[in-house]
């Protein structure tokens, strides 16, 4: 871990401003990921700002029939609250099968969405990696590697890793919109597709944050009816990152929305996909997971996702 | 003391205190967090240095340059050694990679610095600072193509009979390849010393290790300094399973520390560095062929495996009990070695026996199924009770019949589905499988030193508790011996100070440990007679009685102390016989019809091993060794990047071991049997017992579950879902 200088900040806006102007700094909440990565001096901030003393703690009623969500409110609060588990089902379903109690308590909404890649090579710094170091090489790709974790779809020449998180994999089905506040003050919004960024030929740039720029929110729009359901597959019960999930919502005629965790760099979905859900699994997946680039080591979660669909969807 | 033949009838025939339940004797200390584990040892020296460790980032070669100036400048350091200012350390016995010392690379994450700062954080900031420059030489690190070149050479380790006949003449045959994985022994507590080298001279260790006078020889090799100048100390150990067996690079890379800085210095290694710095168990590759008649009696085996080693270790040979276990007038076993270039592979619970067994057990499915039997009485069919390749050698107990009788029953064994695949709930195909269990019951030397102070007696042994429960049982035999009360005898564990014992490994420490303690009670006793001048005395309710003398065992020294020093030295008569524990498991699985996780449902295990000393520690030891059980079969396995040459997942997120939602209901029933060629005690070994069969049985109700038989371990998903489609909805 480098040294580094910390302070507290008592309102978004502040926080932005002071993230853009203090060279190397960035934002801590939870701190369930970042501290970790500090100490393997993956992540080497210069200052952190210490956003949980800024109030973005609640989850209010919006205008249009959803809610917003605080970028400060903890997993486990998220997961527990009445209007999520009623409305929000998938998301609440997303949360809790993801890290464990103490975590949960501890992570919050902003922060999971920002968490790093579980790719070993990433957090091995013998290990040359374009996330880490830009341009030092994917020791993930090399010919020996051990793949049977990473991205089989979105994924670069640059990069095979993906995005670990569970509540994002939810947040996607949900068409959920992440609210933003800028160095300058300015309030941003875009939906949660857009604000992730594939790796290309820059796996370093992981979403469209610019300098500063603090996540303030999530927005869920009017609940989507239907019945919500999130399948995580893992070698494990439980405290393990998924092979495959699927987030599923699905209205009693058979349509509705799926997206994918654990193939790609971000949540995964497509529209062309989600037209084909009331022709079953396959169909489903011959659009979302079409363009698929699996190693030798992954290809299983080509079939493991199909028949995790399938599995949901003989639950109806 | 000398066990130079099987026991008598004695007191342990009638105990009141050994056999029976007792909680562990540090339990209270441990949940209340003061048991003292090395790293917290805050208050055995003063003014503490903090150590952080540098490791190579590359397989193999040399280190052609570091520059460490830029850490020696950096905020608190105090001093940092490089490996190249120091000639290589000797290597004891125990070791096969260099632990410090030198330019030359073994394997990855070996120890190529050790800096020594103020605090954890500037120690470990300090050492990302260091420049190294290598020159990386081709490794090998690919077992596969090691084994298609030597498939089938080499000399066995034993050939009896004519195993080519027995499989040209046999109604029925197998012939399987089958595959187990490396693996960490993962312990919850990393590799942490604090030495104390201040001056150069004396040196002091507070450590975590299971053999205390191996590892304070293995220091004095290192070091190239008389033993007598080191003291050891390792009261309590948060998990070993053989990973703690050796000297490893925490001691070594403190003590250097401590010299270069003249100050006691801790050091615990970081959670990657347990993989591959530390020791692990080495994969294999096995080719098993069984060949019976008509009727299911077994005629032979042929069993070869190759295992890895960097070059001058021992691997991980997982034939040897293929030749005790069974019946078979013949059998060939061979285990190869081979040379690679992968972090060092050593003893992990049950070495060679859990790799072994995980596959001879599927094996012997196998030909059940085959065979058209059903698998316990296929194996009660084979059973033997003497040493089939010597059948001049008995079994000097030998109940696995029992255990796979009394297993089937407790079960309810018979009321399976016999067809793989037709027992669905819901999303969830169940299975039944069950193996047997088969692990040696060595016993090896064991010192002890009792003190009687007024009323109470302290022991003294250099004996190990890693978390197995030798304070307790210790404190049982003791207070046994001498007629006293458990309350009143003190156990003092894990100090070179003290006599030394067997330590903790092989599941050989509970019966040598505790036949020390009895030997230097019994030492005590003929003082205690002699200082009386009376004849045979008795010891009971605290008491001392022979004749018209009946005295309190407080009142015996009149304020002195007595003191008796014993080692128990085991004969070898036993080399006469085989003498073993043997188990059954018998396992529920449901594997999900769509994704191939497989869960498990039930887990029973049935254990003949000896007089069991505790029945809550030794439960608790076959508990441990049936999660461990269940980690082998379906998650644990080290990743080896065949490129790069080292264990890719080495973190305790990817390295997945059993976690609580993964263990369900667990039993184990021990059968009443002794052993008296085994110690004065009649007890055996269970720590390792408890894992052996227990992947096997796994994999065997996956099978019975799907009809996929998965011949890889770990039995993660994506070894089966391909095959699943047919099973699938």
């Amino acid at each position: 871990m480098r040294a580094f200088s910390y302070e507290r900040v008592s309102n978004p806006a502040q926080a932005a401003a002071r993230a853009a102007e203090v060279p190397g700094a960035k934002f801590i909440a939870g701190g369930t990921n970042l501290l970790d990565l500090m100490k393997h001096e993956i992540e080497t901030p210069l200052h952190l700002v210490d956003v949980t003393g800024t109030g973005l703690n609640a989850i209010t009623e919006t205008s249009n029939g959803g809610l917003r969500v605080g970028a400060l409110v903890s997993n486990s609060a998220l997961a527990a609250d009445h209007r999520i588990r009623r409305d929000y089902a998938v998301l609440s379903r997303a949360l809790v099968s993801g890290a464990s109690g103490q975590l949960r308590n501890k992570a919050t909404t902003g922060g999971n969405l920002l968490q790093r890649t579980r790719c070993p090579y990433f957090y091995d710094t013998g290990m040359p990696c374009n996330k880490r170091s830009p341009g030092a090489g994917c020791a993930a790709l090399g010919k020996g590697a051990s793949s049977r974790g990473l991205g089989v779809i979105g994924t670069s020449e640059a990069c095979i890793a993906t995005h670990p998180s569970d509540m994002a994999v939810a947040l996607r089905v949900l068409d959920a919109e992440v609210e933003t506040v800028t160095s300058s003050g300015e309030t941003r919004r875009k939906p949660l597709d857009a604000f992730y960024q594939l790796p290309g030929d820059t796996p370093e740039v992981e979403n469209t944050l610019e300098a500063g720029e603090m996540i303030t929110a999530v927005e869920l729009p009017a609940p989507v009816e239907g019945h919500h359901a999130y399948f995580k597959v893992r070698d494990r019960a439980s405290y393990a990152f998924a092979l495959v999930s699927v987030a599923l919502i699905q209205t009693p005629e058979g349509k509705g929305r799926v997206a994918l965790g654990g193939v790609a760099p971000k949540p995964w979905r497509r529209d062309d996909a989600d037209a084909a859900l009331p022709q079953g699994a396959s169909a489903v997946m011959s659009q979302l997971l079409d363009g698929a680039r699996p190693t030798q080591d992954n290809a299983y979660k080509l079939t493991l996702a199909e028949r995790t669909l399938a599995a949901l969807l003989a639950q109806e | 003391m000398d066990f130079n033949q099987s026991a008598e009838d004695n007191l342990f025939d009638r105990a009141r205190i050994v056999g029976k339940p007792h909680a562990r004797i540090d339990g209270t200390l441990k949940v209340m967090g003061r048991a003292p584990y090395a790293y917290e040892r805050n208050d055995v020296a003063a003014d503490q240095l903090v150590g952080y460790p540098l490791c190579a980032t590359i397989a193999k070669g040399r280190i052609t340059h570091m520059d460490a100036s830029s850490a020696r400048a950096a905020p608190g350091v105090v001093s940092v050694v490089t490996t190249l200012e120091i000639e290589p350390l000797d290597r004891s016995e125990n070791n096969v990679a260099r632990l410090f010392g030198g330019d030359l690379i073994e394997h990855y994450h070996q120890a190529i610095a050790v800096v020594v700062a103020d605090t954890l954080e500037q120690a470990r900031s300090a050492a990302a600072l260091i420049d190294v420059s290598y020159q990386q030489e081709q490794g090998v690190f690919d077992l596969e193509a090691a084994w298609e070149k030597l498939d089938n050479t080499g000399e066995p380790l034993s050939d009896v009979g004519d195993v080519d006949a027995a499989f040209q003449t046999a109604d029925f045959t197998l012939d399987e390849i089958y595959r187990t994985a490396s693996q960490s022994h993962a312990m919850m507590e990393p590799h942490a010393s604090i030495v104390d080298w201040s001056d150069g001279g004396k040196m002091t260790v507070w450590t975590s290790n299971q053999m205390i006078e191996m590892n304070k020889q293995a220091l004095a090799t290192s070091f190239n300094i008389d033993p007598d100048t080191i003291r050891v100390e390792s009261p309590y150990v948060g998990g070993g399973f053989g990973g703690k067996l050796w000297l490893r690079a925490d001691a070594v890379l403190a003590a250097l520390g401590s010299r270069a800085s003249g100050r006691p210095v801790k050091l615990a290694l970081p959670r990657p560095l347990v993989f591959n710095n530390a020791t692990h168990r080495s994969g294999t590759l096995q080719r098993l062929r069984i060949a019976a008649d008509a009727q299911g009696k077994i005629t032979a085996f042929d069993h070869a495996a190759v295992s890895h080693t960097l070059p001058g270790g021992s691997g991980e040979n997982p034939v040897n009990q293929t030749r005790t276990f069974y019946a078979g007038a013949s059998r060939r076993v061979a285990h190869q070695l081979i040379d690679m270039n992968l972090p060092e592979s050593a003893d992990m619970r049950a070495p060679g026996e859990a790799s072994g067994l995980a596959v001879l057990e599927i094996a012997m499915d196998e030909m059940a199924q085959k065979l058209g039997m059903d698998p316990v009485e296929f194996r009660i069919l084979n059973d033997t009770q003497v040493d089939p390749e010597d059948p001049s050698k008995p079994f000097s107990e030998r109940h696995y019949v029992e255990c796979l009788r009394q297993g089937a029953a407790a079960f309810g064994w018979e009321a399976r589905n016999r067809t793989p695949g037709e027992n669905r709930e819901g999303e969830w195909l169940i299975g039944h499988g069950m193996a047997g269990a088969y692990r040696g019951a060595p016993t090896l030397d064991s010192g002890a030193r009792v003190r009687l102070q007024g009323g109470r007696l302290i022991v003294e042994t250099d004996m190990t508790d890693i978390g197995t429960g030798s304070y307790t049982i210790l404190a049982q035999t003791a207070a046994e011996t001498m007629g006293m009360a458990m309350e009143d005898v003190e156990i003092r564990l894990g100090n070179s100070a003290y006599p030394t014992s067997s330590g903790s490994g092989g599941q050989f420490g509970a019966t040598s440990s505790t036949a020390g303690v009895y030997a230097a009670c019994l030492a005590l006793q003929e003082q205690i007679a002699k200082h009386l001048d009376v004849e045979t005395p008795r010891f009971e309710n605290s008491r001392v009685l022979a004749g018209d003398t009946d005295l309190a065992l407080s009142e015996v020294a009149n304020g002195e102390e007595f003191v008796a020093e014993d080692t128990i030295h085991f004969g070898d008569f036993k080399d006469d016989m085989q003498i073993g524990t043997f188990g059954a498991h018998f396992i529920e699985v449901g594997v999900h019809a769509y994704t191939g996780e497989t869960r498990v449902r039930r887990m029973l295990a049935v254990c003949d091993a000896g007089r069991i000393l505790n029945p809550i520690t030794a439960r608790s030891q076959v508990l441990g060794g049936m999660t461990m059980g269940v980690g082998a079969a379906l998650s644990e396995g080290l990743t080896v990047d065949l490129e790069r040459g080292f264990f890719v997942n080495h973190d305790l997120a990817s390295y997945e071991v059993a976690v609580h939602a993964d263990i369900p209901e667990q039993e184990v029933i021990f059968l009443d049997t002794t052993d008296a060629a085994s110690s004065p005690l009649k007890s055996k070994g269970v720590g390792e017992l408890g894992i052996c069969g227990v992947a096997a049985a796994i994999a065997n109700a996956i099978y019975n579950a799907t009809g996929v038989r998965v011949r890889e371990y770990p039995i993660t998903l994506d070894r089966m879902i391909d095959q699943l489609s047919n099973a699938a909805p």
